[in-house]
């Protein structure tokens, strides 16, 4: 057997270790009905609240319901749009899963989309490549300053003790900072009042799906980068449970005593788990600078990394959780758009809804821990 | 040139300086608190609606404070009741702040602004900026110097220790964290007192500069408030901006300051020992 193929084995083999960690006894599937309770305890409280108070406002709550249904299934055209606004959230969603897997905080994923999809449209606008060199090097650079700019705290972190949450904020500022100043001062589009860049080449636009799919109309912004989304999920899958390093960073954040003792180093996991951070999230800074606007644009981001912690409570930090969940935002963010127009109910809404949402999902987090425990073997 | 700043210092440094107040407030108690932004920001908009509903700005204040007070009593219960992530909780009260203001208020309109006071070779402030310092005594003096203190610093430092005197940890950390609502709120007051009006996300990530000097002043009052007006001079470094350099480099300054503080690279920095801790 060659030594590649042996690596890969026992790369494999981590599979049956892993399995250990659960608890024996309990199946798996009263496991997953326990741990969806909570979720959609908080999922139905929180459209009841909607409803509560559009009725306090003197509206008929059935019609928001119905609303909700209408506006992202009536059409392929509204499921784009859903699929559309997912894209970015599914990618934060996955930055704040994977560090919270290994114990830590990553509430910098704004700052490393910002950083990144400024790499992404510095490299579209300067390198005239053709396609298949310009995109792996747009996604790449993006991918690697994104990640710089998640290593940093992790480093920070591993070296120093410096707590994590506290310097992904301050890089979140500094990241506003020096884009607001590089966008308005060195790359602005010439003659334009817009604090956005010039153009990326046409080579390192996304395609979108309009042109492949028949049902979606061409005005339909759904691009390339949910297929890019959808493969980074299960590329996650993979790594979180079937590979060696995916096994470490697990193991780093449920027993971080247990994987020093047994060789694995939680200083060097804490960087390179955050830069893996920071190059996830800044995936979610290239959809739109690739595959929708085809510029930089100061600000574009609505709030994209702090929904991904929404997005990775709610997909409890599962990849494909964060997928449902991610759509599942991107469902609300059309449905509060639709709502804004036909109900003239302010987005604001479902902002503070959103915001419930992480409260009562964190609250009870504790509580289903618990029912786990008290779970009859 | 520097008396010029001094005012602008003023006026920055005074909402920092209560948000860091009562930031050092909850994290001496173990409490993480990542609300502040969200607790200045609804402290705000109750100042406004209060002020614009009853014409008093008293009752403006008042309004603004119970609003705090609310959102304060809402990350005790999380954080401390159902010993939810005190991080993630803080996150979720920012939003839910944001989105609160927002969908009730986007802007408002003109408000009386709260009272100034003359004071001599000072100048005319809002009687906040002079309620600072004293506040920063008074709660150094607090903290430090009387067993009240020693207590809310033992629910940050060392829950046996308080539970071996058979008092409540749970009772005092949500002391730590109500005064910090108050704090923040007043804080919050303050900055639409002296811009008159309110519009949806008006902190502007302030709840979190004030953080940045809760850290960077090492937990402790005196430096904590101080590490404010540091960071309200380098805002109004960038606002009276002569010397062409980049005003968003001069305000990314606190940040940066802030990391280094953090990583020991210049100083020592301490948090309570069980800050964050959840497991109880």
């Amino acid at each position: 057997m060659s030594n590649f193929s042996r690596k890969i084995e026992s790369i494999l083999n981590i599979r049956k270790v892993s399995i250990s960690l659960f608890r024996d006894g309990i199946p798996q599937i009263k496991r997953l009905f326990v741990n969806c309770i909570p979720t959609f305890l908080a999922l139905s409280g929180f459209f009841l609240l909607c409803g509560l108070v559009l009725y306090i406002r003197g509206q008929n709550p059935l019609e928001f319901y119905s609303i909700i249904l209408v506006s992202g299934f009536a059409s392929f055209d509204d499921f784009g749009y859903v699929l559309f606004n997912a894209t970015p959230l599914v990618f934060t969603g996955l930055a704040v899963a994977i560090a919270y897997k290994s114990g830590l905080f990553n509430i910098g994923c704004e700052g490393q989309l910002y950083i990144a999809a400024f790499t992404a449209a510095w490299i579209g606008i300067h390198l005239n490549l053709p396609t298949f060199l310009l995109v792996p090097f747009c996604v790449g650079g993006a991918m690697v300053t994104g990640a710089a700019w998640g290593a940093i705290p992790g480093f920070l972190k591993a070296r120093y003790g410096a707590h994590e949450v506290i310097n992904t904020i301050m890089m979140n500022f500094i990241a506003f900072a020096l884009m607001n100043y590089l966008v308005t001062s060195v790359y602005q589009e010439p003659n334009q009042m817009i604090p956005h860049t010039r153009q990326i080449y046409e080579a390192a636009q996304f395609p979108r799906l309009a042109s492949l799919l028949p049902g979606l109309p061409q005005s339909n912004p759904l691009n390339v980068s949910f297929l890019l989304a959808c493969g980074c999920v299960v590329l996650c899958y993979i790594f979180l449970i079937y590979t060696r390093w995916g096994y470490e960073l697990r193991l780093v954040g449920n027993a971080r005593d247990a994987a020093s003792y047994g060789g694995i180093s939680p200083y060097a996991v804490t960087i390179w788990v955050m830069a893996l951070s920071g190059a996830v999230a800044g995936l979610a800074g290239v959809t739109d600078v690739m595959g929708y606007r085809y510029r930089f644009l100061d600000n574009f981001s609505s709030g994209w990394g702090f929904t991904g912690i929404a997005v990775a409570l709610l997909g409890r930090n599962n990849p494909f959780g964060i997928l449902a969940a991610a759509i599942l935002f991107g469902l609300l963010n059309k449905v509060a758009l639709d709502i804004e127009i036909l109900l003239e109910v302010r987005r604001g809404l479902f902002l503070a809804g959103q915001g419930m949402l992480i409260i009562w999902l964190v609250s009870m987090e504790r509580i289903s821990r618990k029912m786990n425990t008290f779970l009859p073997r | 040139m520097i008396f010029e700043l001094i005012p602008s210092t003023l006026r920055m440094a005074t909402p920092l300086g209560f948000a860091a107040l009562g930031g050092i407030y909850s994290e001496r108690a173990g409490v993480i608190n990542l609300a502040l932004e969200g607790m200045m920001l609804i402290g705000a908009f109750g100042y406004v609606i209060g002020a614009q509903a009853s014409g008093s700005v008293w009752i403006g204040l008042l309004v603004g404070i119970s609003f705090g007070l609310v959102l304060a009593l809402l990350h005790a219960v999380a954080t401390i009741t159902f010993q939810a992530e005190q991080i993630v909780t803080g996150v979720g009260i920012n939003i839910l702040a944001l989105g609160i203001t927002e969908y009730l208020l986007p802007t408002s309109e003109q408000v009386k602004g709260l009272p100034h006071w003359q004071v001599p070779f000072i100048g005319s402030y809002s009687f906040v900026v002079y309620l600072l310092p004293v506040l920063m005594v008074v709660s150094h003096i607090l903290l430090f110097k009387t067993p009240w203190g020693l207590r809310l610093r033992a629910a940050g430092e060392s829950t046996e220790a308080l539970e071996a005197l058979s008092l409540s940890r749970v009772k005092w950390q949500y002391l730590g964290v109500l005064l910090s609502g108050i704090l923040a709120a007043i804080g919050g007051c303050f900055l639409a007192s002296e811009v008159h009006y309110f519009t949806k996300g008006m902190t502007a990530g302030r709840g979190y500069l004030a953080l940045a000097a809760v850290i960077f002043g090492n937990w402790r009052p005196l430096s904590g408030v101080a590490a404010c007006f540091l960071f309200g001079f380098a805002t109004a470094l960038e606002l009276a901006n002569r010397w062409n350099i980049p005003g968003q480099l001069l305000n990314s300054l606190p940040y940066v300051l802030t990391m280094v503080v953090l990583a020991g690279l210049v100083g020592t920095s301490r948090p309570p020992a069980s800050l964050g801790k959840t497991n109880f």
